[in-house]
């Protein structure tokens, strides 16, 4: 195998600029018709809940298959080799556990937000506060941690300028938001994910088409190259303490992010949440299974030279092996789809942000619930406006800096502060306002206290010698001290009043009577 | 003669149902773990187990990675399977005397 020696990347082609303008022109389209059909706040935030299993399913893949997961996964997976496919198998868990303890309650239960849930039978202001600081901190990190990542993508793919990749994912973003709201973002989702996964197709199969389909031959050709160790396990998993922590925030985290599970909202009933969800990790899976094999191909046939000279991280494996494998013309498409995932996953975080401030905040607490609907509509507009040009700006200010811990940051904080209030709300009769209100405040900022006390912060970032807590990933401490601080509080708070009104939740809960 | 909401939730096939729920929830949550941190504990304990060849240079733990994934979706399909043939149908009973 002869590594390709050049690469047209970082440099705008014909046909990447083809590929980028019509996914533009086409998803812009889509949000011009989406728009007429947004006039309420339940077409705003819920696409009228009018969207089928499998279209969910579609969409909820397009919110979570990020850029990272891409491009990330495919990289780690040239360089370090199997360890890559170790990290792949963590961000598919979580689904399961979403189908099994989440998303029927959640739909049944809710209207907007997750906060519904919470909210259901205790004191509304309160909760509302609460749920929306664990709310758009979760987004807001997440946010960061994406716009970061995109803009250094968009630049090393077209060699745009960091700031202005910033400026054009938010304004595309938010005229697909502002205008077309969640039907529009819905369809952008699924387009995103119907092209994700139809070019990860297509390349494992090229790849393969070198290898006389047989993986076996691949992971041969990598062996000679490499050594047998890069089919191996590695270093990843070197403290099983640590790896059991990563794990519980990676699949609880899920079940606490407010962009995910804002999407249950957008299917008619609770069996099409649940259909919905097997769709999704079908999609997913199929995407990690797959995804591995681009990684050991761009190794391969690329080698690891050419893709550290590009990318220190790696991120340029999956464009650099579809130009050697396809040409300038793949290598503009992958590049496109590339730009679809990024800007699918924000538009999803900006709905999410601006649902938790103006139907959270401004409706629900300012408001009293007592908002028309005209001004309802209007509130998240603004919202998401505000939201939108936040996230540029945090985007630019957070240029070059290591944001790398802010995805586990965000998986943190979800499952600590969202995801124990969440499930205690559904299946806990005793639960109490306070419970809810602390079991909260305590995931939050212990899991961001830990964080930031954490090697990942502390040495990392703030260039410390030592860390205070040994533990990259506090969920373990952070989400069982959640769940601890929820029951304790609860039963010192009890309150027989909240407790009478767990049957009428119950018959929505668990027969759908009386479900939005 | 039609039920309360309250008569509905005393009565004994409500308890049924959603003690019937909660278990399959947590039957399929626990093999979830077993599957997931089992492959976990084989990287942290038995990483030679892992590297056994299974092709010319294959390794074992290729198909065990690709296992857990698919095993998981498995998991997904049991859970609806189960709430379409079971769990739905019960519900519409309790609907019905509403």
């Amino acid at each position: 195998m002869n590594p390709a020696a050049t690469t047209s990347i970082g440099t705008p082609t014909g046909s990447g600029v083809f590929f980028f303008i019509l996914i533009v022109v086409v998803t812009l389209g889509i949000t011009y018709w989406a728009a007429k059909r947004t006039k309420t706040t339940k077409e705003f935030y819920a696409a009228g809940r009018s969207v089928s299993a499998v279209q969910n399913g579609f969409a909820l893949a397009g919110d979570y298959m990020s850029a990272a997961s891409f491009l990330g996964i495919a990289g780690l997976v040239s360089l370090k080799g199997y360890d890559g496919m170790i990290y792949a198998t963590g961000w598919l868990v979580g689904w399961p556990a979403l189908m099994l303890l989440i998303a029927e309650p959640l739909r049944n239960l809710g209207k907007y937000t997750f906060a519904d849930v919470v909210a259901f039978r205790l004191r509304q202001t309160p909760v509302r506060i609460a749920a929306a600081i664990g709310g758009v901190i979760t987004v807001l990190t997440y946010t960061i941690a994406q716009m970061v990542g995109s803009g250094n993508l968009i630049k090393l793919l077209f060699g745009i300028p960091y700031e202005w990749a910033e400026i054009i994912v938010g304004a595309v973003m938010l005229a697909y938001v502002l205008f077309g709201g969640m039907i529009a973002t819905t369809w952008v989702q699924i387009i995103k994910a119907v092209l994700l996964l139809f070019g990860v197709t297509l390349l494992t199969l090229l790849v393969l088409g070198k290898f006389n389909f047989s993986p076996g031959e691949l992971y041969t050709a990598i062996a000679k190259q490499y050594g047998q160790a890069t089919l191996e396990p590695g270093v990843l998993v070197s403290s099983p303490l640590e790896a059991i922590s990563l794990g519980l925030a990676l699949m609880f985290g899920l079940l606490g992010l407010p962009h995910i599970l804002m999407r249950f909202y957008t299917v008619p009933d609770a069996k099409a949440a649940r259909t919905s969800v097997l769709y999704a990790t079908g999609f997913i899976g199929y995407f990690y299974c797959i995804i591995p094999i681009v990684g050991f191909g761009a190794a391969a046939l690329v080698g690891r030279d050419l893709i550290t000279k590009i990318d220190k991280g790696g991120n340029m494996a999956a464009p650099l092996v579809a130009e050697f494998l396809g040409g300038t013309p793949f290598l503009g498409f992958i590049s496109a789809v590339a730009f679809a995932t990024i800007l699918a996953v924000v538009a999803g975080l900006t709905l999410a942000g601006a649902s938790a401030l103006s139907h959270d905040i401004y409706v629900s607490v300012v408001k009293k619930g007592s908002a028309t609907e005209k001004e309802q509509v209007k509130v998240a507009k603004v919202a998401t406006l505000i939201f939108g040009v936040f996230a540029v700006l945090l985007g630019i200010v957070f240029k070059g800096q290591n944001v790398a811990f802010m995805v586990g940051l965000t998986f943190s904080i979800a499952c600590s502060a969202n995801f124990p209030a969440l499930f205690l709300s559904i299946v806990w009769k005793k639960f109490t306002t306070m419970g809810a209100v602390w079991s909260i405040l305590v995931g939050t900022f212990l899991s961001l206290t830990m964080i930031i006390l954490s090697p990942t912060v502390w040495v990392d970032v703030f260039k410390n010698k030592e860390a205070i807590i040994g533990l990259k990933n506090p969920a373990i401490v952070s989400m069982t001290a959640a769940f601890v601080v929820g029951y304790v509080v609860s039963i010192l708070t009890a309150d027989t009043e909240v407790e009478k009104k767990y049957v009428g939740q119950n018959v929505r809960n668990y027969l759908g009577v009386g479900a939005e | 003669m039609p039920k309360s909401a309250q008569e509905i939730i005393v009565s004994n096939e409500f308890r049924q149902l959603v003690k019937k729920r909660w278990s399959v929830s947590i039957v399929l949550l626990i093999l979830l773990f077993v599957i997931y941190y089992g492959y976990i504990l084989l990287i942290a304990y038995a990483k030679p187990f892992l590297a056994i060849k299974i092709g010319e240079y294959t390794t074992l733990g290729i198909p065990i990675g690709v296992a857990v994934i698919v095993l998981a979706w498995l998991l997904t399909v049991g859970y609806v399977y189960w709430a379409n043939a079971s769990y739905d149908p019960d519900v519409q009973k309790l609907k019905d005397q509403m």
